[in-house]
């Protein structure tokens, strides 16, 4: 390949343009999960998709990115107090855990962030973000209590009925998706705050897939 | 915390007690007796029946209530027949009291009252200040009254010895009547109201109460002598009032006040330690005119009252110099009536719905707290749910048929096996599982996170919780009568005068929300619980034995089912978070998940190499050459994964000296030890090698933000760790010590440890930090490891790791719980006397300052005094501490010729100086894998260590001998303690003479105490089937020497005294376990613990080093063989402030040594 001929790198998967401010494993749940691993995507370097990919312009890109969803998921737990008490170099060490694959760096300040006070049940709202390959929005993002009026614990099924109901209640009564969050599909039943606590990506956001049943 | 609970009654006159850890109102089983009004402290409640009796209901505890009777026997010698009964006609009684003025004989010492009963007959006590007496306990003297020594002399014309005999409190659990002297003077008028406060006047083991009443025609009376060892009091006194008194309020500490018919309040001043009753009345007029005062309740420094309209007020000011405070200010509710419980914790009955609400938010800073919510826990009867773990927490409340008059019967069936079945209150939850073959708690202890434990916990938990919700579904749709039905019932049924006789089924009914009766056309269900949305009335609150620290959860307030969500209970057994069907399916996926993504790659190479991680920061170091300060430094941990995943790390720290650059570093797997040091003013932390511990002079480090020291704490304790690959909880033989701030450190043993030649030198142990705050750790080798806080409370080991500053990922996640601890801070006022004006805080120019530390070196004011470090904060005012030894006068003074000497509490002629010590409480609160072990508190534990000739074959259940010295000097013996079950069921309490203070039992149950006079004494044929033993063998201590502390190894006993020095036992043989003599081993001594190969370690008390010298540093002792138990001389260890050490789980020796071992030991009595 000719060096004039590389612009912008970009990556695809059956057609499909990769967002890389999406989380891979987001990716992975939303576009793939039915293929055999290893995951066989396509790299380009032209003809950027302009309409479909924001751009990448460097590194500092991704991490202002990654900042921004950790300071929006803060704003919607606990109005932005945690993230605003942490210094500079706190912030820093988010990033730099993740960089580098340092869990425990990570951890040591994300740990924080997956606090609520003592006499509350949870958090204000959970930070979620449910995707659907089937619709053209790219996702849905409300504000949604982690207990309800009556103190009972919302569950993921609740968050579902309340926000996508066609996800819940198909015509024909029968499921025809999967809910799917880190690969796996967690039970309709489990504890929204615990999902928020526990299965949170790096970004601190829970990012919920809806795809397809998969027909054997 | 633990579990303490709410008494209220309701409309009807049942009693019901509200446990803090649960959400059930658990209703007392005697319904035999309707009660008008309860007032609870801690360990008992009081209350007014509707017999207008008064009844004393005492919360059962292992430790029983003993009370001493002591008669003396005197003799005088005559020519004739040697000693006799026959005295002198100007002599003393033959039986007398220990003054001789008053006539006791043995036969003639009544029971107090039909709810005691003795213990034993009467027998000669023996012991003499220490030192057993011959000849059947004799003492002589010239003549009476005078001086009696243990020897007969030439000139000993009178003898006299001590009887004694101990009566025991028997009514537990159950209403007891107080009894009513026949003597009509002064038999007060039916009670209206009572109170019991003042439990904070003064300390333990005193545990005096006031208990105060007010009486139909309006008359207060104060209970005398009511105390922890004389629950009931002695008689009723009058105190004059002003005026005609209605209701009676009694503070935790010196508040009284008083409701009068008029409408004012009445305040008690004067009440103080030597004058509980107070000495004068002062008069607080209502907040308005028109509406008076109707009920009033004083807390520590609070007061609340509720006027004739309902109206809910809040005293401002109050406090021990103004208990009157200063104005009143309305709050929102309208209340029938309030109650201050502990912790200043406010409850209220709302006038309209009578629910129980809680004042939500009062804190020290704002004791008006924030608002009022209603508690909605449903009632549940204790029958249905006698498994379930809600009816299990809320301990306290199962009735025993007393009430009976004084006659006694026998139970009925089944009341005796509900007997039987009754929980200890002071460790419900993880008994509930004791009836299952296996213990959840243990599954907890291995990881809840694993599926497989997960699972066989849920089969334990689930089928319960199903049962309950099924049962309240069924009870929620039968329910015959709404709530607002029972809302319109007269309101008199609280003056029911005749106890009905219902039977006892109806205790779980709702039949009487009615009238009476259709009681029995309703169908009673046996077992149902009450529905959750059941409203009942309440009439009566007391929150005065009712522990809620401020911001605590409480489950209250919802009407909980099934699930709860992953907050952390309070609870050794599985939270039901953890044992959700959800949860385990997530733990499967993901398995399945990480097998599916990465089992089949394991070959494919990694994208990314990594090596080298370096955080840097600032921090400060303390340089120990000139300057000799706190200087700025750079520093730089540059850590460096190896190809095999092995992690190493170094610290660099830049500093600049004489404008010179220059660094040192440390490599973290030499690193031995990291001690936080924490004081008012510096985030410091010291850093040993071995190296530097022989030197006794550490790397001294310094953050500006605590956050930030422990960020950095954290961080390298992992870097340590991770580069000697040790993670997870400690091994079972794990070496536990704490320092003097109460840090817990443990240490892995090598075999080398204690091996016979080439042993591991001591200050290369490697010790890691384990979140919580102790004061004593002791641990066996089956993994059981007690401790005890400063405030006296003992905690049991969860199998955590990690918690206070070892946060992240070197900590478990769970198994961390909450710790507080609360220690005092003394600082001493001292005054000088001159013959003009007496003693006054004047000195001489050379005297100390006047308020000080207790060297006097120190300039200490009570201004200027700060809690030890910012982790503390107060909790009390300071206060006069009159348990000083040397005793003080009623002021809290204690007396000598000139400062530095030795006081006593009382004034002589040539004392010219006195002092007195002022005292504050402050509390940490932190975590660590603790979990409190209600409610003993205790001086001294020891666990039996496992012999290693007695390897593991003995099979994961069997009972571990564990005993323990409360702090009030009983020495008990812990039932069912286990691996499974290290927390054990319940205490046995095996009867002394005196109180003790230490206790250790050996390999093979010899158990050794020491009492408080500093003698020894030797338990007799305690084994496994007999885990009290029989009696107590007094072994006196070395000459002149009060023992302290006792360590029993395998077959070594070691003492230590008051002085430092440490003594082993000589002669101890299999026959005569109680050995021949003591031996001095060494002085300097200040904690010793003698572990199960016979192994002795201690603490010393000054350790020099090259360049420094540490006080309080671990040592062991060299050369200990079979042969030669004493040793031959000292190994130094970490040092620099450790106050503890714990090597009797620590049984491992290098093998080879092992069948050498057991040879030369030979016949061992096991």
């Amino acid at each position: 390949m000719r060096q004039e001929d590389i612009s912008e790198i970009w990556f695809e998967y059956e057609g499909t343009p990769l967002k890389w401010h999406y989380p891979i494993g987001l990716l992975f749940d939303l576009l793939a999960s039915s293929s055999a691993l290893p995951w066989n995507i396509i790299v380009h370097f032209k003809s950027f998709p302009e309409k479909d990919l924001l751009h990448c312009p460097s590194k500092d890109a991704i991490e202002a990115h990654f900042m921004s969803c950790v300071k929006e998921a803060d704003a919607l737990k606990h109005k932005s107090q945690v993230i605003n008490e942490m210094q500079k170099k706190d912030h820093k060490q988010l990033w730099m855990g993740l960089q580098n694959d340092r869990f425990d760096q990570f951890w040591a300040i994300n740990r924080k962030l997956m606090e609520y006070p003592a006499e509350e049940n949870g958090f204000r709202y959970i930070p979620f973000r449910i995707y659907q390959t089937t619709t053209e929005r790219p996702f849905i993002q409300k504000l949604f209590r982690p207990v309800a009026a009556d103190g009972q614990l919302q569950t993921l099924g609740d968050l579902l009925r309340e926000v996508c109901p066609s996800v819940m209640a198909p015509e024909d009564g029968e499921r025809k998706n999967q809910v799917m969050i880190h690969g796996i599909e967690p039970m309709l039943e489990t504890p929204l705050q615990w999902l928020s606590e526990h299965l949170s990506y790096p970004d601190n956001f829970l990012h919920i897939s809806i795809i397809p049943q998969p027909t054997d | 915390m633990p579990a303490s609970v709410l008494w209220a009654v309701d409309l009807f006159g049942r009693v019901y007690t509200l446990s803090t850890a649960g959400q059930y109102w658990e209703l007392c089983k005697d319904t035999q007796l309707e009660f008008k009004r309860v007032s609870a402290a801690t360990q008992c409640c009081w209350g007014i029946a509707c017999d207008n009796q008064v009844y004393l209901y005492m919360c059962a505890s292992d430790v029983s209530i003993r009370c001493r009777e002591e008669a003396y026997e005197n003799q005088r010698w005559n020519p004739m027949g040697g000693f006799c009964e026959k005295l002198l006609p100007s002599d003393r009684w033959p039986w007398s009291d220990v003054s001789g003025l008053q006539h006791r004989p043995l036969d003639g010492v009544a029971l107090p009252s039909p709810y005691w009963e003795w213990e034993s007959d009467w027998y000669v006590d023996e012991n003499f200040g220490g030192e057993p007496t011959e000849k059947g306990g004799w003492t002589y003297a010239i003549d009476f009254p005078a001086t009696y020594t243990r020897d007969k002399r030439w000139n000993s014309c009178v003898r006299r010895r001590k009887w004694i005999r101990y009566r025991r409190y028997k009514s537990r659990d159950a209403w007891a009547k107080i009894p009513s002297k026949d003597d009509l003077k002064d038999l007060p008028d039916p009670f209206n109201d009572l109170s019991v406060g003042g439990w904070e006047i003064t300390e333990e083991p005193v545990g005096r109460l006031s208990v105060w009443a007010v009486s139909l025609q309006g008359k207060v009376w104060y209970r005398e002598d009511v105390s922890h060892s004389n629950p009931e009091g002695s008689s009723w006194s009058l105190v004059d009032t002003p005026g005609e008194a209605v209701q009676i309020s009694c503070g935790p500490h010196d508040l009284l006040w008083v409701t009068l018919w008029e409408g004012q309040a009445l305040v008690r001043e004067g009440i103080n330690r030597n004058n509980p009753k107070g000495s004068s009345w002062s008069i607080v007029e209502p907040p308005g005119s028109e509406n008076g005062i109707m009920h009033v309740s004083a807390g520590v420094s609070v007061v609340w009252a509720v006027t004739k309209d309902r109206k809910v007020w809040f005293r401002r000011g109050v406090n021990s110099h103004n208990p009157c405070g200063t104005s009143w200010i309305e709050m929102v509710g309208e209340m029938t009536m309030v109650n201050v419980g502990l912790n200043d914790q406010v409850w209220g009955i709302g006038s309209e719905e009578r629910a129980v609400y809680f004042r939500q938010g009062v804190t020290p800073s704002e004791l008006s707290g924030k608002t009022w919510k209603a508690i909605v826990a449903g009632r549940e009867s204790d029958r249905s749910h006698s498994g379930s773990s809600s009816s299990l927490l809320s301990a306290g409340c199962f009735f025993g048929d007393e009430v009976k008059g004084g006659s006694e019967s026998a139970p009925s069936d089944t009341d005796a096996a509900a007997e039987v079945e009754r929980p200890r209150p002071e460790w419900s939850a993880p008994e509930e599982p004791l009836d299952n073959s296996r213990d959840p708690k243990d599954s907890a202890a291995l990881g809840p996170e694993t599926g497989g434990t997960a699972e066989c916990a849920s089969e334990n938990l689930c089928p319960d919780a199903g049962a309950r919700e099924a049962a309240q579904a069924s009870v929620g749709s039968a329910r015959p009568l709404p709530a607002s039905a029972a809302a319109e019932l007269p309101w008199t049924s609280i003056d029911l005068k005749e106890p009905r006789k219902i039977p006892s089924h109806s205790a779980a009914g709702f039949a009487e929300t009615t009238s009476h009766s259709s009681l029995g056309l309703l169908p009673l269900g046996l077992d149902e619980p009450y529905g959750a949305d059941d409203h009942p009335l309440w009439a009566w609150v007391s929150g005065g034995g009712c522990a809620v620290e401020a911001g605590s959860m409480l489950k209250w307030f919802t009407v909980q089912s099934g699930l709860s969500p992953s907050v952390q209970t309070l609870s050794l057994s599985i939270s039901p978070a953890q044992t959700a069907t959800w949860r385990k399916q997530i733990f499967q996926q993901l398995t399945e998940r990480t097998k599916r993504e990465l089992e089949n790659f394991r070959h494919y190479e990694q994208a990314v190499e990594q090596s080298v991680w370096v955080k840097t920061g600032t921090l400060q170091w303390w340089c120990d050459w000139k300057p000799h300060k706190w200087v700025d430094v750079r520093v730089a941990l540059e850590q460096f994964t190896g190809h095999d995943g092995a992690r190493d790390s170094i610290l660099f720290v830049y500093y600049i000296v004489h404008e010179e650059k220059k660094y040192f570093h440390v490599f973290l797997n030499e690193v031995t030890v990291l001690v936080p040091v924490l004081n008012e003013a510096k985030h410091s932390f010291a850093l040993y090698t071995p190296e530097r511990t022989r030197q006794r002079w550490p790397v001294r480090l310094a953050a500006t933000t605590e956050q930030d020291m422990n960020d950095w704490l954290a961080l390298l304790s992992l870097s340590c760790c991770e580069s000697r690959k040790i993670h997870g909880r400690p091994s079972p033989q794990a070496v536990w010590s704490v320092t003097c701030k109460g840090d817990i450190f443990v240490s892995e043993p090598s075999p080398d440890l204690e091996a016979q030649d080439h042993l591991l030198p001591c200050d290369q142990m490697f010790w890691r930090q384990m979140g919580g705050h102790l004061r004593v750790v002791e641990a066996n080798s089956r993994g059981v490891v007690w401790g005890i806080g400063y405030d006296h409370t003992a905690w049991v080991y969860t199998g955590g790791y990690g918690g206070g500053c070892v946060q992240g990922l070197a900590s478990s996640t769970s198994n961390i719980y909450t710790q507080s601890d609360v220690k005092s801070v003394c600082i001493y006022e001292n005054q000088r006397w001159n013959p003009v004006t007496g003693y006054t805080s004047r000195g001489l120019p050379t005297d100390r300052y006047m308020w000080s530390d207790a060297s006097g070196l120190q300039e200490c004011t009570k201004a200027s005094t700060k809690p030890p470090s910012l982790q503390w904060t107060w909790v009390s005012d300071w206060y006069v501490d009159f348990s000083v030894p040397g005793g003080t006068d009623q002021e809290g003074w204690q007396y000598a010729s000139d400062f530095p000497a030795s006081y006593h509490g009382y004034k002589t002629m040539k004392d010219f100086v006195r002092r007195r010590c002022w005292a504050r409480k402050c509390k940490l609160v932190t975590n660590g894998p603790w979990l409190e072990v209600a409610p003993i508190a205790l001086g001294d534990v020891s666990i039996i260590p496992e012999s290693p000739e007695n390897p593991e074959g003995d099979g994961r259940g069997h009972n571990i001998a564990l005993w323990a010295v409360s702090d009030k000097g009983d020495v008990l013996c812990r039932l069912g303690v286990s691996e499974l079950n290290p927390v054990g069921s319940s205490w046995l309490h095996i009867g002394t003479d005196q109180p003790f203070a230490s206790v250790s039992i050996g390999a093979c149950y010899q158990v050794w105490a020491v009492a408080r006079d500093g003698s020894a004494f030797y338990r007799g044929s305690v084994s496994p089937s007999q885990p009290a033993g029989d009696c107590w063998y007094h072994i006196p201590s070395p000459p002149k020497q009060r023992l302290m502390q006792v360590s029993v190894g395998q077959t070594s006993v070691y003492a230590l005294d008051e002085n430092g020095n440490l003594w082993y036992r000589g002669g101890v043989t299999p026959s005569y376990p109680q050995g021949s003599s003591w031996e001095h081993v060494s002085n300097n001594v200040r904690r010793v613990s003698v572990g199960p190969l016979d192994q002795v370690w201690v603490i010393a008390n000054k350790v020099q080093g090259t360049h420094g010298l540490s006080r309080g540093t671990v040592c062991r002792r060299t050369g200990v063989q079979p042969r030669e138990p004493k040793g031959q001389g000292w190994d130094y260890g970490i040092g620099g402030g450790w106050d503890h050490i714990s090597v009797r789980a620590n049984a491992t020796r290098a093998s080879r040594n092992v069948s050498q071992e057991q040879k030369a030991h030979g016949p061992v009595s096991c």
